[in-house]
């Protein structure tokens, strides 16, 4: 049994470093939703070819997020997937068409025009890094499901999972989960702006990309900590030892103290995010700063995850029924089964490892208007 | 009820239309992929710009079909919990493992190398850019072995046990479901038809820029390699053909007849190579089964076990549960109406389970335990009205399963003659049925993509009711959603999957248009 506590909380802590990375990946999206910012064609060809070339890892790692989930802890898959339904309908729409449009939107016969491209661009960049903040403030401030495993022998009425007629609406319409949807999306913005200076070798686009950052920086801090007071004072499941679930006040502050290590990576992560931040628009010969504040971003996503799931706490959180919420250990795969995926992810540092050396080799020399205007692609 | 049954119908249209447009995007990244690669590898050895050019060629429509099946894949793989959620925990410890292997050992490496190969050319040497060309290549395949190890799973579910304690299946063998007989079939097939799809493409190309008489060498170039992953592949796809209908035969026996519309089988099974199937006959009257065939003696027995004199059941046989040996001994397999019972047995046997777990009566669980393994492969017949609700689309299934066998017959003549003339064009060229050949090579194309996913077609609805194979029908499976739900979003989908469809065509003909007028050497 202690065996089976350890994979559950190392497949917790996977599914953290994944959720953490896609955060940081999300830069692509908030690049996208500046697009429209640069009128000049040129400026904004430079941008498309900036985001062009990892837009793929940002996809891939929400897919792997998604599957190893569905591996990992399926009754979330199930539980929230086909609860939520428009919610997670939608984020899928933004990202589909977002695949296309950067292979699309310069082709000659793709139909709609470039125009229609980088709107849909825009959409994805705005909705995506919303609505995936929506699903995950959902998991701290609970939605209204029950789960009722002995429902799959009703043979006319075998659902287990069972969700409100809005069907995630409301999760969108909620105003603390849209809090925390802006908060990722002004970090998302945030980071693409350091992201641009970092890999555009290009005046303009610099400048107007750290007039941006001006604006978005602000507003990312101060939704960040409306979000950060909301979770500390929010009320959580606590799981006991014998499997009874009760709602405790405050209870991610007590994660926080309970797990102090992970409130001093936070705080490191913070600071790391601001001094990328700060130290950008201070200094204008500053180009580094997307490395600090993505370390910064993947750090405070790390522990926002750990309170979420650890310290015997209900990961989602029904509101309708205490005992229906989802912890690490009521809706993970068997131990057999996280075993197996285990051993797998022993291939994930070769992975990153490979990831960043392409990343490496292609971003040595930054990118220039000449070269966007040599390339065929 | 009458809402839950039409929410499963939508939800499995909605399925199969994103599967369904998923698939025509897939096979030609799988073939062409290959082609590419291997376009690459001779310019690499040879150093030869011509080659340079021709598959940079090649790589642009390439680059426009990637982003298009990247773009439907996500969808499949979120639909399993947005429209499948009991389907998403009963079999998730199975089922989840191959996707979360996919993402991380598959698509990462496509991503990550796809990215090299488009934009690298003068980033990195030309090794490191050959060796991407080939990872994402491979990348590619090997997404699609995991993708279909899944899907495997779902037509002939192995290496898994019934946990009456969490009410779901669970992983006992990774073995036993990643190297499966279906898996392993259904791997090769798939992904050698994508190298047909991928060689019909190139030479259907080929044809039409060589009928505008434009960049001959280039198109002499193109179709030698493109004829010949089209000719490997189709020949052996025709193989893996025959092994997958070997393991139908064997684990899904009413697939294999509906495929054939037979109702009533017997020793020495002929098989039909053409016909019309009577819309009147249904398992429960005695019509006639086709209103035309043109059968060929012994043959069904023959493709489902090698074995020309071998019995091989009918629709009827299978419910009734009559089989007979080669001696000609009745066999005595279970009724549908017997396994329904028995499902329904095991049902109450599981909540049974559950009453004693709950009160600690570890001995009358252990032993309620055991009797729920001897009879779980029933599990799923207890969800069934009545024995006729087993038996799948017959038509659809027939028909395109027939019309797959034809096509794939034609390719292989077709590919074999494209390889002959690929290296004697003389045979062809200044000919005057040389315009005739051309069209044909344009007409190929479509034909070769309706083949492919009439493929599909016979996998999937010939496994019908059930989403996983005797185990969990569709109607179990689906979420807790109104039809009118579903509904809006297969809409919305449908629009913009066809919008994007057009886009892409589009693009791909004008891109052929377009480069097809440089000089490619």
């Amino acid at each position: 049994m202690e065996t089976y506590y350890i994979l559950q909380n190392y497949w917790w802590l996977i599914m953290s470093v994944l959720g953490a990375l896609l955060v940081f990946m999300l830069f692509v999206q908030g690049g996208q939703s500046m697009l429209f910012f640069h009128r000049d064609e040129a400026e904004r060809s430079l941008l498309v070819n900036s985001l062009g070339r990892k837009w793929e890892l940002t996809f891939t790692t929400l897919v792997t997020f998604g599957g190893a989930f569905f591996a990992s802890f399926p009754l979330f898959y199930s539980t929230s997937f086909g609860g939520a339904y428009w919610l997670w309908m939608l984020i899928l729409f933004s990202f589909v068409i977002q695949a296309i449009s950067y292979e699309y939107r310069a082709k000659q016969g793709n139909v709609y025009g470039r125009s229609f491209y980088d709107t849909l661009l825009l959409i994805n960049g705005i909705c995506g890094p919303m609505l995936l903040g929506v699903a995950v403030a959902g998991m701290f401030f609970g939605a209204e499901f029950t789960v009722t495993k002995a429902n799959i022998l009703n043979t006319q009425a075998a659902t287990i999972s069972t969700w409100g007629p809005l069907h995630g609406l409301e999760a969108i319409g909620s105003w603390r989960n849209l809090c925390f949807g802006a908060m990722v999306y002004f970090l998302a913005a945030s980071l693409a702006s350091l992201y641009f200076i970092n890999n555009i070798d290009d005046d303009a686009v610099r400048t107007r990309q750290r007039n941006m950052l001006i604006c978005n920086a602000p507003l990312f801090v101060i939704f960040f900590l409306i979000v950060v007071a909301l979770i500390l004072t929010t009320r959580g499941v606590e799981v006991d030892a014998d499997g009874n679930a009760h709602w405790v006040d405050y209870k991610y502050l007590h994660n926080y103290l309970d797990m102090w290590w992970a409130l001093i990576i936070l705080l490191a992560g913070v600071g790391l995010v601001l001094y990328g931040l700060c130290k950008t628009l201070i200094k204008p010969g500053y180009r580094k700063g997307i490395w600090p504040a993505g370390a910064g971003t993947v750090l405070v996503v790390l522990t926002l995850f750990w309170v979420l799931g650890y310290n015997n706490t209900a990961y989602y959180p029904s509101l309708l029924d205490a005992q229906s919420s989802l912890t690490i250990r009521n809706s993970s795969s068997s131990e057999f089964t996280l075993t197996a995926m285990s051993v797998v992810s022993i291939l994930v540092p070769f992975v990153v490892a490979y990831i960043a050396y392409c990343w490496r080799a292609m971003d040595r020399n930054k990118l220039t208007r000449d070269e966007v205007a040599e390339s065929n692609h | 009820m009458n809402d839950l049954v039409q929410a499963v119908d939508w939800a499995r249209a909605q399925f199969a239309l994103t599967a369904i447009y998923h698939w025509l995007f897939v096979p030609l990244t799988l073939g062409l992929g290959v082609i590419i690669a291997i376009m690459e590898t001779i310019y690499y050895r040879t150093r030869d710009e011509r080659w340079l050019k021709t598959t940079k060629f090649w790589m642009t429509l390439f680059g426009v079909n990637f982003a298009i099946g990247v773009a439907t894949g996500i969808i499949l793989e979120f639909e399993f919990g947005t429209n499948w959620s009991n389907y998403s925990w009963f079999v998730g410890d199975i089922f989840g493992a191959p996707l979360a292997i996919e993402g991380i050992l598959a698509f990462f490496m496509e991503s990550t190398f796809i990215a090299v190969m488009f934009f690298g050319w003068n980033k990195v040497s030309p090794r490191f850019h050959l060796a991407s060309t080939w990872l994402t290549a491979i990348g590619a395949s090997l997404s699609a072995l995991w993708i279909l190890v899944a899907n495997a799973w779902m037509q002939y579910p192995t290496g898994c046990e019934f946990n009456p304690a969490t009410m779901r299946n669970e992983m006992t063998s990774f073995w036993a479901v990643a190297l499966s007989p279906m898996a392993v079939n259904k791997f090769f097939h798939t992904v050698l038809s994508a190298w047909t799809l991928g060689g019909a493409f190139v030479v259907g190309v080929c044809a039409w820029m060589l009928l505008r008489g434009r960049n001959v060498k280039h198109c002499r170039r193109s179709l030698k390699i493109g004829a010949w992953v089209g000719t490997v592949g189709i020949i052996l796809t025709s193989i893996t053909g025959d092994t997958s209908a070997v393991a139908v035969a064997k684990y899904q026996p009413m697939k294999l007849a509906a495929m054939e519309g037979l109702y009533r089988g017997s020793h020495g099974q002929s098989i039909v190579a053409a016909g019309i199937l009577n819309p009147a006959k249904t398992p429960t009257n005695d019509e006639a089964p086709y209103l035309l065939d043109i059968s060929i003696p012994y043959g069904l027995s023959i493709l489902a076990t090698h074995d020309p004199h071998a019995f091989v059941p009918g629709i009827e046989d299978i419910i009734a549960g009559k089989c007979y040996d080669t001696e000609g001994n009745e066999i005595n397999t279970v009724s549908y109406a017997e396994r329904m019972r028995r499902g329904k047995q095991v049902q109450q046997l599981v909540a049974q389970y559950d009453v004693a777990r709950r009160a600690d009566d570890i001995a009358m669980a252990d032993s309620l335990h055991k009797a729920i393994n001897a009879d779980f492969k029933y599990f799923g017949y207890a969800y069934l009205d009545k024995p006729e609700e087993a038996v799948p689309n017959v038509p659809l299934t027939f028909y395109t399963f027939h019309f797959m066998v034809t096509v794939g017959g034609y390719l292989v003549a077709f590919l074999l003659l494209a390889l002959l003339f690929a290296y004697k064009p003389q045979l062809v060229e200044g000919k005057k049925w040389a315009k005739a050949w051309w069209w044909l090579g344009i007409i190929t194309i479509p034909l070769t993509y309706l083949c492919s996913a009439s493929g599909w077609i016979v996998a999937e609805v010939g496994r019908q009711p059930w989403t996983i194979q005797d185990l969990m029908p569709n109607k179990v499976a689906v979420s807790d959603l109104s039809a009118a739900s579903i509904q809006v979003t297969f809409w919305i989908f449908a629009v913009v999957f066809t919008a994007l469809l057009i886009a892409d065509v589009s693009i791909i003909c004008k891109q052929i248009s377009k480069k097809s007028q440089e000089n490619l050497g």
